[in-house]
């Protein structure tokens, strides 16, 4: 069972290493991703329209406000339902 | 009470160590906006403290600390002050969070932005750390049957126990 699972990790890592090798290299302007409109959009507009520096945050908090205030109800609703489902009562 | 518990030295280290987590975790909440950390990367740290605490100090200790009512309390606080910096833009005329339109500083709604972003992150991370304790005070087993039970008892009988 020991050797079937390490066989498992080393499979799924030898895949993850192969797909990796696709990857285009760190911080290349060149990429279809990089080119693309809404990433140019972002990046022009993160500094004027949100004021901070750091863009992931901007992405995160100011254009999808709206998903990080769910994300947030989640992790909220989740605490709350492990509360409900696993609290032990007081006797 | 298990031996790690006894040590004088981890209770020493714990002991000096959760004010500089606890100092690290608003570091990385506050740090968000400017580099990389966030509301939900503070939160956990934070959480992590509480829980170190109380995994050396006895889970009745850190109930003292952070009391179920305050854990409740605090979760709901940091979604409310989401929310309602989103509401507070709508009652200036903007969009749901759409920062810009809150008149903290007229000319300039790239800065308010800014801050109100703070105050976003400053949210989340109250939400996530209360619900990564409370999680931790869920799961773990009253401190009188920690104590008196041997380990060797499966878990079904020491439920109902």
């Amino acid at each position: 069972m020991k050797t079937l699972a390490l066989f498992v990790v080393l499979l799924a890592g030898a895949m993850l290493v192969y797909a990796g090798q696709d990857l285009p290299p760190f911080g290349d302007s060149t990429t279809d991703m990089y080119q693309n409109r809404v990433t140019q959009r972002y990046i022009a507009g993160t500094e004027v329209e949100s004021g901070v520096p750091n863009m992931v945050t901007a992405l995160l908090a100011n254009y999808r406000g709206y998903d990080t205030l769910g994300e947030t109800t989640v992790i909220f609703t989740a605490g709350v339902a492990v509360m409900l489902l696993l609290r032990r009562r007081e006797t | 009470m298990s031996r790690i518990q006894e040590s004088v030295i981890v209770r020493t280290i714990v002991r000096i160590m959760v004010p500089f987590i606890e100092l690290f975790a608003l570091y990385v909440i506050m740090h968000g906006s400017g580099g990389p950390g966030g509301g939900f990367q503070g939160g956990v740290i934070f959480g992590a403290a509480i829980i170190l605490y109380a995994m050396i100090y006895g889970i009745a200790k850190g109930k003292e600390r952070m009391p179920d009512t305050l854990d409740k309390i605090l979760a709901s606080t940091g979604l409310t002050i989401y929310a309602g910096t989103g509401l507070l833009c709508l009652f200036f005329g903007g969009k749901f969070l759409q920062y810009g339109m809150v008149p903290l500083l007229p000319d300039d709604p790239a800065e308010v932005s800014a801050l109100l972003i703070d105050a976003v992150e400053i949210g989340i991370g109250i939400t996530v750390s209360a619900v990564m304790i409370s999680l931790f005070f869920d799961v773990s087993p009253p401190e009188s049957e920690e104590e008196e039970l041997p380990a060797e008892l499966p878990i079904s009988t020491y439920r109902e126990a």
